[in-house]
């Protein structure tokens, strides 16, 4: 058996496993966006394609049959896109001191900060949220101090600060790590130098590590946007029912209002979000290298 | 050469070990807690632990994540080792063929989900137990593949060159040589698959079909009928086994090759 006949063999049922399962469902997804709803089982597979579920994201028929705008899909796109960015910055924030720090170990020391910030990301995500609807709930004992020191009632859980604090939580790895492999190559020689010639602290760490830290801010900066755009456990158990996500409507048109064309073209606009955010990080990132 | 350290990047760290473990230790030690109400400490005791066990939907609901993730992980672990060995060497298309098994990574998995929610019922296929697993073990096969890949590019060519020289053929070289070499990269790969798949709620939520859950959605659902002690003890066990489970498959990555 020549090589190449051995290695489609071998490769073929992982990956036709993959194509089917996932790249076919996403393409079949995109066909049943343009489908209309109804039937048991959510769409009307006979119905003629049409573009009437993207322009319900923006428009509605007035009762007159003229188009008006329709605010509460959008909000609730710019709700996520700015959730999903405060996360990144915050994860972004947090990660780069602790990927410095790390980077600043011994190699014993190293492996078991690895190995603590890696745990978290093995864990159910679910139960992780779960953790802070217990610390956040209104009679649990964090609420209960802070009404105590705050001059007016404060409701800790069901608002977006919330939703924010558990999507960093659980994303918050996904920067450390990249940043940390980064780190872990660099010449700290170079800092020295710097010092040599007069850079303070500050002025080192924006002209030499930031620079040098970017490909590694960039790479986190997407596995923590992308997660969040698609979240749903997250804003489900904290964000209670006013603060809806993407990954929420989705839900709830393939739940209680079964309208499964439209859930798939939310589901799609999602994936385009993803889409345009990763190739323009791609072109910038060729630029760069260019 | 130790790095010139920055200001408050200790303290930082710590704070951010602290955000990462309290909840979780805040989780664990409320699921000993004797009293009803979840919130107001008493004693500590085993009560809410021997309840979970004899409730006969969470026993149901085990088995069920149980099942699935075996069947997915093992399913994955086969798929992923026999394209971890078509990839070892560089070939053209090779680099496509990586990125394709590495998709379900980055995909978000509620558009996933949902699409395979749609492929099953436009193909006729029954909700339940056999869905879940088809679904569970194609997004299981990146977590899979990645750590026998990892381990397979620490192995030196060397030593099969040596079995080729010594008349062994190609399934025996494999079979004693690359395998028992191969194998804690293969059996971290099956544990990381087994822990992803044990773990997930979206995939099963959309898939279970009526009547039919795994231990993450009924733990969905009992969140959202209310906060019980009951949910604390199975987050507990949830959380330990798969800390467990990771540690483990930690520890058989860096096994000596």
């Amino acid at each position: 058996m020549s090589a190449a006949l051995r290695r489609f063999f071998l490769l073929s049922p992982a990956l036709a496993v993959i194509l089917f399962l996932i790249g076919v469902p996403l393409c079949l997804m995109a066909w049943v966006s343009l489908l209309d709803k109804g039937g048991t089982s959510g769409v009307d597979w006979s119905s003629a394609p049409s573009s009437a579920n993207y322009v319900r994201l923006a428009w509605e028929e007035d009762f007159d049959g003229t188009m008006i705008l329709n605010t509460s899909y959008l909000v609730i796109f710019l709700r996520s896109v700015s959730l999903a960015a405060v996360t990144t910055v915050l994860s972004l924030a947090f990660g780069l001191p602790v990927a410095l720090w790390m980077a600043s170990l011994s190699r014993t020391g190293r492996d078991i900060m690895l190995l603590l910030i890696t745990i978290p990301f093995w864990t159910n995500l679910l139960v992780r949220n779960y953790a802070w609807l217990i610390i956040l709930r209104e009679d649990g004992w964090v609420s209960r101090f802070v009404n105590m020191i705050s001059p007016w009632p404060v409701q800790l859980l069901y608002n977006d600060a919330a939703v924010a604090i558990g999507l960093t939580y659980s994303l918050l790895p996904f920067t450390i790590l990249p940043l940390y492999t980064v780190f872990e190559k660099f010449d700290w020689r170079l800092l020295e130098a710097a010092h040599d010639l007069g850079a303070t602290r500050k002025r080192a760490l924006l002209r030499v590590v930031l620079p040098i830290a970017t490909p590694g801010i960039v790479a986190g900066a997407l596995l923590v946007f992308i997660p969040c755009l698609g979240a749903f456990v997250t804003p489900a158990l904290l964000g209670g029912g006013k603060t809806l996500m993407l990954g929420n409507i989705i839900q709830m048109q393939f739940g209680a209002s079964r309208n499964w064309p439209f859930g798939a073209t939310l589901a799609v606009v999602l994936l385009a979000i993803m889409l345009v955010v990763m190739t323009a990080m791609a072109l910038w990132r060729n630029r760069r290298t260019a | 050469m130790n790095p010139q350290r920055f200001p408050f990047t200790r303290e930082t760290s710590l704070f951010v070990l602290a955000y990462l473990y309290v909840p979780v230790v805040v989780l664990i030690a409320y699921s000993f807690n004797a009293n009803r109400t979840a919130t107001v400490w008493t004693h500590a005791s085993l009560d809410w632990y021997g309840r979970i066990l004899v409730n006969p939907s969470i026993q149901s609901a085990a088995w069920n994540s149980l099942v699935i993730a075996v069947s997915a992980a093992t399913a994955a672990t086969v798929l992923a080792l026999l394209a971890a060995l078509a990839t070892r060497r560089a070939f053209l298309g090779c680099g496509a063929s990586e990125a394709i098994l590495n998709m379900p990574l980055i995909l978000p998995e509620i558009a996933v989900a949902v699409a395979t929610l749609l492929l099953f019922v436009s193909l006729g296929v029954k909700l339940g137990l056999g869905a879940m697993v088809a679904a569970h073990t194609a997004f299981c096969i990146p977590f899979a593949y990645l750590p026998i890949r990892a381990r397979l590019d620490g192995i030196s060519g060397t030593y099969e060159e040596a079995a080729h020289d010594l008349y062994a053929n190609r399934f025996r070289t494999f079979r004693r040589v690359t395998m028992p070499l191969l194998w804690p990269g293969v059996m971290a790969g099956f544990t990381l698959a087994f822990v992803t798949s044990l773990d997930d709620f979206l995939t099963s939520f959309f898939l279970a079909g009526p009547g039919l859950t795994t231990l993450p959605v009924y733990i969905f659902s009992a969140i959202r009928a209310g906060i019980t002690p009951e949910i604390n003890a199975i987050s507990a066990v949830m959380l330990v086994v798969s800390v467990l489970l990771v540690s483990l498959s930690f520890f058989l990555g860096r096994l000596r090759r």
